[in-house]
């Protein structure tokens, strides 16, 4: 009987079997952000157990709230800070050179196919995009991937999606998670790795696949994971190109980690996408989906474009085409947060920041911000946001606030408008 | 190894959440300790107090998918400081079942019929229990009634309660 890739690196990595399904794994990377990791660091320190498995494969970043917004933030910041000094942990990202955590350390290279990696942060699950298995996790499961490099799993259990077709012009990743999650319902994979396969996803570039793996967690899945294959290489060439010859020998390298043509799936689904419209959700949770043009009534007081999701500059480009030579409504206050600061300084010379600006956009540094109703764009009570992000639940962007999800061509569309319409990039 | 014994608290509700068991806005501070007054403060029962009936109780008894909701270990943690370290139910969410295991708590299932016949007899604030983890077995007595409950946990949740959680069992181990 052939493996699933979940169950590759989990035979991979397994350190210890204490009972039937579980497995304890040994983990590649430990990443770490202020919200959740403070917490974790003060308990060691009270255990009397404040160390660290291996500095070079735990890195943090400051990036929810990013610059601080207050006493308690800054604090957080601080913690973590100094934690990372103490240790003289190298990858630490700090204001300036931070970026919201799931777009920037891919970007730094830190996710690569076979890997491990736990965050204690629910969208780790976008990690899997390089063909990792990657989950968030609670307080004490990062404490001991901090202190051991450990972490325990049932063993994994995975829905094949075999996303099949031609996507139409202007509908993208974004859409064909959407239309999954809905698909599944927010519960229709839980505790379940969610392996995205097929000539769709063969044909995606990476942050398309982050983008896809990043709301696995929606449907509750544990991990969204993709084949790793040239485009992965191409991406990570630069970080890996010392450690292979050429890039065939990291692709036969990294096919390891694929999945057997026999292997046993939980569930296998074929998602034919060729008739998709661009899709946006309408209730307070994420698997309430219908087509953009069936949403037209709805207006909109803010539209936002970042985050974790959608943040990246293949997001921005697509924005900026739709919002070329337009202004947006009087109605709608919009605002763009580039993932990172690589991000943010990519579009400052390629000018697209310059079409966001000229449209009446403001643009954020890089934080998440708003996505979690922290700060940057914080919702009053009543207000709508369309919104690139991927949590509509209610007040998720500011208490009594709604949120529709959509792709960052919507997003775009519906500032111009001031509700929400499908772009002109749509040829439906 | 904690104590799981002792005067029980019976909350008569399934789907009891974590926002129930600690509000949302507790969750910026950094020590446990913090979380302690605030304990179910938002669990809207009739018959319940949580200024009084948190105090002094030790064991938690409830329905189905206690814990539910987010999953914050501050659930966990907020009954970790008011010294409730069981918490028996018909059924519970599974991401606060892993984090009370990994806390070096219990989080215990028994079998609907048992749970009906315990808040059927037992329900009331004088009722306590003796947690007997080498034969597996509660003992509960109250209103003039004593029973003897068999239980199951797993071998490796039965370790991490004897290590005092996932962080000891893993730092011993690892
Ligand atoms: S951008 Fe939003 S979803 Fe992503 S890590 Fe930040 S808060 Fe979480």
């Amino acid at each position: 009987m052939g493996k699933t890739i979940a169950e590759k690196i989990f035979d991979a990595h397994c350190v210890d079997n204490p009972s039937d399904d579980v497995y304890v794994l040994k983990l590649d990377v430990v990443l770490c952000h202020e919200i959740t990791t403070p917490i974790a660091i003060n308990d060691l320190i009270s255990r009397g157990k404040d160390r660290i498995f291996d500095t070079t494969k735990i890195k943090a970043v400051i990036d929810h709230v990013s610059p601080a917004k207050d006493s308690d933030t800054a604090m957080q910041g601080k913690i973590l800070r100094e934690w990372a000094r103490r240790h003289h942990i190298e990858d630490f990202f700090d204001i300036g050179r931070n970026g919201v955590c799931h777009a920037l350390f891919p970007e730094k290279g830190f996710a690569r196919p076979g890997f491990t990696i736990i965050m204690g942060d629910s969208h780790t699950c976008t990690h899997g995009a390089f063909g990792a298995f990657a989950a968030g996790v609670g307080t004490t499961d990062l404490e001991v991937g901090i202190l051991k490099g450990v972490c325990a799993f049932q063993y994994p259990k995975t829905i094949k999606i075999n996303i099949t077709g031609n996507l139409a012009e202007g509908v993208y990743a974004k859409d064909v998670i959407l239309s999954i999650i809905s698909r599944l319902g927010v519960n229709g994979a839980t505790n379940k790795v969610m392996e995205f396969t097929g000539p769709v996803v063969e044909k995606m570039s990476m942050a398309s696949r982050m983008t896809l793996c990043n709301m696995a967690i929606e449907a509750g899945g544990t991990s969204g994971i993709c084949h790793p294959d040239m485009t992965t290489v191409e991406y990570l060439w630069k970080f890996i190109q010392d450690d292979f010859s050429t890039r065939d020998d990291a692709l036969n390298a990294y096919r390891q980690f694929t999945s057997d043509p026999d292997a046993a799936y939980d569930t296998v689904i074929d998602h034919d996408v060729s008739r998709l419209e661009p899709q946006v959700t309408f209730g307070f949770k994420p698997d309430q989906v219908k087509p953009v043009k069936e949403m037209s009534k709805i207006k909109v007081d803010q539209v936002y474009i970042g985050s974790c999701t959608n943040g990246r500059l293949e997001d921005l480009w697509v924005a900026a085409e739709v919002l070329k030579g337009e202004k947006i409504s009087d109605s709608v206050r919009g605002i763009v947060s580039p993932a990172t600061s690589d991000v943010y300084k990519q579009a400052m010379e390629e000018g697209i920041l310059k079409i966001f600006s000229d449209a009446g956009f403001c643009i954020t540094n890089p934080t998440c911000g708003a996505c979690l109703g922290m700060s940057n764009g914080v919702l009053a009570e009543g207000e709508v946001c369309a919104s690139t992000t991927n949590r509509n639940f209610y007040g998720r962007m500011g208490k009594g606030g709604t949120v529709h999800l959509m792709s960052p061509a919507t997003a775009a569309a519906s500032a111009i408008t001031g509700h929400i319409t499908n772009s002109k990039l749509y040829k439906g | 190894m904690r104590n799981f014994s002792g005067r029980a608290l019976f909350l008569d509700r399934s789907d009891i959440n974590t926002d129930e068991i600690i509000p949302a806005k507790y969750l910026t501070g950094f020590a446990k300790e913090e979380l302690k007054p605030h304990l179910l403060e938002d669990l809207q029962m009739e018959e319940f107090n949580p200024q009084l009936d948190v105090q002094g109780s030790s064991v938690i008894i409830s329905r189905s998918n206690f814990g539910c909701g987010s999953s914050r270990e501050h659930a966990p943690w907020a009954l970790e400081v008011n010294g409730i370290y069981l918490v028996i139910a018909k059924s519970f969410a599974r991401i606060f079942r892993q984090n009370m295991f990994n806390c070096g708590m219990m989080a215990v299932e028994l079998d609907p019929r048992t749970i009906d016949h315990v808040f059927s007899v037992f329900s009331g604030p004088g009722t306590r229990i003796v947690t007997d983890l080498t034969q597996n077995i509660f003992k509960i007595a109250g209103n003039d009634q004593t029973a003897e409950i068999p239980f199951t946990i797993s071998s490796f949740d039965r370790a991490l309660v004897a290590a005092g959680g996932w962080v000891e069992y893993a730092d011993a181990k690892y």
